[in-house]
């Protein structure tokens, strides 16, 4: 599939344009025009860095989206060691849309569960675009708890527009398996190290997302609704998803901002897709700093402030009495 | 100007108990959905709301459910106070929730507190789907959190109610991680060894249906109540094709083995106390038993 092109990047990619077209002009006459292309290619470096260091939301948003953007398995076969992929949930059948098993990182044993997008329409449909069915979920339940036997921490990749909307999906308990994740999460005795690397999408996405510290890509996002879907509801009119998009606040600077993640993973100038192998080195960095903080901790305190991590989440006010009064 | 008038800091207050018995203003008669039979409603009101010629069950407010639940006189309600900020400065969010408190007399969209059940001491949430639909923000989820922590410190069940739209959209991330909040005050009590019990009424949904309401020890539901996790809507668009008229309902669950027991409301008390009984250690029968 050709890579998409997205209207932001369109003087970028002009002036790359450009520049080529200097380049080859040169080789073919034979004309010094590398003062000029030097130029050129100044330029384009101030104007990368004016574009891709002010993303808006909407922006972020279809970064993250991307047709390129990594998904869970090609970080999985870059960051981490032995990944053997275990399958099915003992109970219906072995959803694609979810991925998992056993690996190593930096020589610990370790167990890594993501939700898998595909990057073309035949890989898409085999993935059902990467929103599970509840045997994804309870896929990856069965081998958080099989991690938890065998004391391995946990590593989640979260990438998913949301859970598989659908009869089946609804017949077989979608919600149940949603919300049995939660709780089971909620109470694993071993660290469990959750990264948003492209649409973190409502409740779909969080069923692998209760963990010990979360972290997201920097033009990652993660929200209760999708933009679209909350223009729809909002404003009756799903064209306005970029102005949801900002209202909402779904990036992950929004979300550091507000405190409701532990950090964000820096990315490559102009996405993660314009350079995977950097990318997958700085989500290593990441997983090495935490683990370390998190492993060795006493099981009964890890869960203890797990659950004071969420159950700190939240803004309230209280009425006061003058209000009472009147 | 409305901010200045609300203090962030903690205060509870007490609200004058009659403000809790006002009723909503509504009118004389109320005709009924499913079968357009016409009755006084406050005839209706009598028989529980439900529809004397089909059954149909109409929504009842919070404070209505907390006294046909449970004894007369034994609820005492925790954190009435706490009312929603606005984390995302949203548009008219806070002027919306205010439009809701003042047409229903509620604070948020669930009461929470304690009382008994034919005699038996339980923790107990209840929804109310006239307030934001319903729906989960922080309030929400940190009056469940709150009332599962009684029930932990006071060795109660917990009972929840829920009536709810999903997740509250104006508040973001902040209304999605209470699932997470209130599953993983579940699993506290589930440690504990404590009962509860989740009874899923008219609507159940999103973000709601796929945390709490969904984890009981035993799910209940009223006969009719749509409970679903994707929006009927959103499936057909995904689908297209038309949805069966019960699919996602109560008796759509519990043909699929989602739910333990569709339950009546005029046997919804009845049911709720055996069950307290049989989970009593002192009155369940089982020293009685092993002692001969
Ligand atoms: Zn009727």
């Amino acid at each position: 599939m050709a890579e998409q092109q997205l209207s932001f990047e369109k003087p970028i990619v002009e002036l790359k344009n450009k520049i080529s077209e200097l380049k080859a002009f040169t080789a073919e006459k034979e004309i010094d025009l590398s003062g000029e292309i030097e130029k050129l290619e100044e330029r384009l470096e101030q104007l990368e860095k004016d574009i891709y260091g002010n993303l808006n939301p909407w922006e972020r948003v279809q970064i993250a989206r991307h047709n390129k953007r990594p998904t869970t398995l090609d970080y999985i076969k870059r960051i981490f060691t032995d990944f053997i992929e275990l399958h099915g949930d003992r109970l219906y059948g072995d959803d694609q849309a979810i991925v998992g098993g056993i690996a190593r990182f930096e020589g610990l044993p370790v167990t890594i569960i993501g939700h898998q997008r595909g990057k073309d329409t035949k890989e898409n449909i085999k993935r059902n675009f990467g929103m599970p069915h509840p045997e994804g979920y309870r896929k990856a339940l069965r081998l958080m708890k099989q991690a938890d036997k065998f004391n391995r921490p946990i590593i989640c990749f979260i990438d998913t527009k949301g859970a598989d909307p659908g009869i089946e999906s609804e017949e077989r308990g979608q919600s149940e398996a949603i919300a049995r994740n939660l709780i089971e999460m909620s109470g694993l005795r071993v660290p469990v190290v959750c990264i948003v690397i492209g649409e973190g999408g409502s409740g779909g996405a969080l069923a692998l997302g209760v963990g010990d510290r979360i972290f997201m890509l920097e033009n990652s996002t993660y929200s209760v609704i999708s933009p679209e879907g909350a223009a729809a509801l909002l404003w009756k009119d799903s064209s306005l998803a970029k102005r949801a998009a900002e209202t909402m606040k779904i990036t992950a600077p929004d979300l550091l901002e507000l405190g409701l993640i532990d950090g964000m993973v820096q990315e490559v100038r102009g996405g993660a897709h314009r350079d995977v192998d950097q990318q997958a080195h700085e989500i290593a960095e990441t997983l090495s700093q935490s683990l370390q903080e998190l492993v060795g901790i006493e099981p009964e305190t890890l869960v203890k402030k797990r659950y004071e991590k969420f159950k700190n989440i939240g803004e309230i006010n209280h009425v006061s009495d003058i209000i009472v009064m009147k | 100007m409305i901010r200045d008038l609300f203090s962030k800091k903690k205060k509870y207050a007490t609200i004058p108990s009659e403000e809790a018995k006002q009723e909503v203003p509504e009118g004389l008669m109320t005709k009924c959905p499913k079968c357009k039979t016409i009755m006084y409603t406050k005839e209706l009101r009598k028989i529980n709301m439900v529809c004397n010629s089909c059954g149909h069950h109409h929504s009842l407010t919070a404070y209505e459910r907390i006294n046909l639940t449970l004894d007369e006189n034994s609820f005492e309600e925790f954190e009435k106070d706490m009312i929603a900020m606005d984390p995302l400065e949203f548009p008219s969010y806070l002027e919306k929730s205010k439009i809701d408190r003042e047409k229903t007399k509620l604070n948020e969209a669930i009461v929470t507190g304690t009382g008994t059940i034919s005699g038996y001491p339980t923790v107990i949430g209840v929804m109310d789907a006239r307030f934001r639909m319903g729906s989960m923000g922080s309030v929400v989820g940190e009056k469940i959190a709150i009332a599962i922590e009684r029930a932990i410190e006071t060795n109660k069940p917990f009972i929840l109610f829920s009536a709810s739209g999903g997740a509250r959209m104006q508040e973001g991330v902040f209304s999605l991680m209470q699932m997470a909040k209130t599953s993983a005050a579940l699993n506290q009590l589930h440690e504990k060894g404590l009962l509860f019990i989740s009874v899923m009424t008219h609507p159940t949904t999103g973000g709601v249906s796929a945390s709490f309401a969904s984890l009981g020890d035993i799910n209940l539901a009223e006969p009719g109540a749509l409970i679903g996790f994707a929006g009927r809507r959103i499936i057909e668009q995904t689908i297209r094709q038309k949805l069966p008229d019960d699919f996602q309902t109560a008796e759509f669950l519990l043909e699929h083995g989602q739910l333990d027991k569709v339950v009546s409301r005029n046997e919804m008390r009845s049911t709720l106390g055996k069950m307290l009984q049989l989970h009593y250690p002192q009155v369940n029968g089982r020293e009685g038993y092993l002692n001969g």
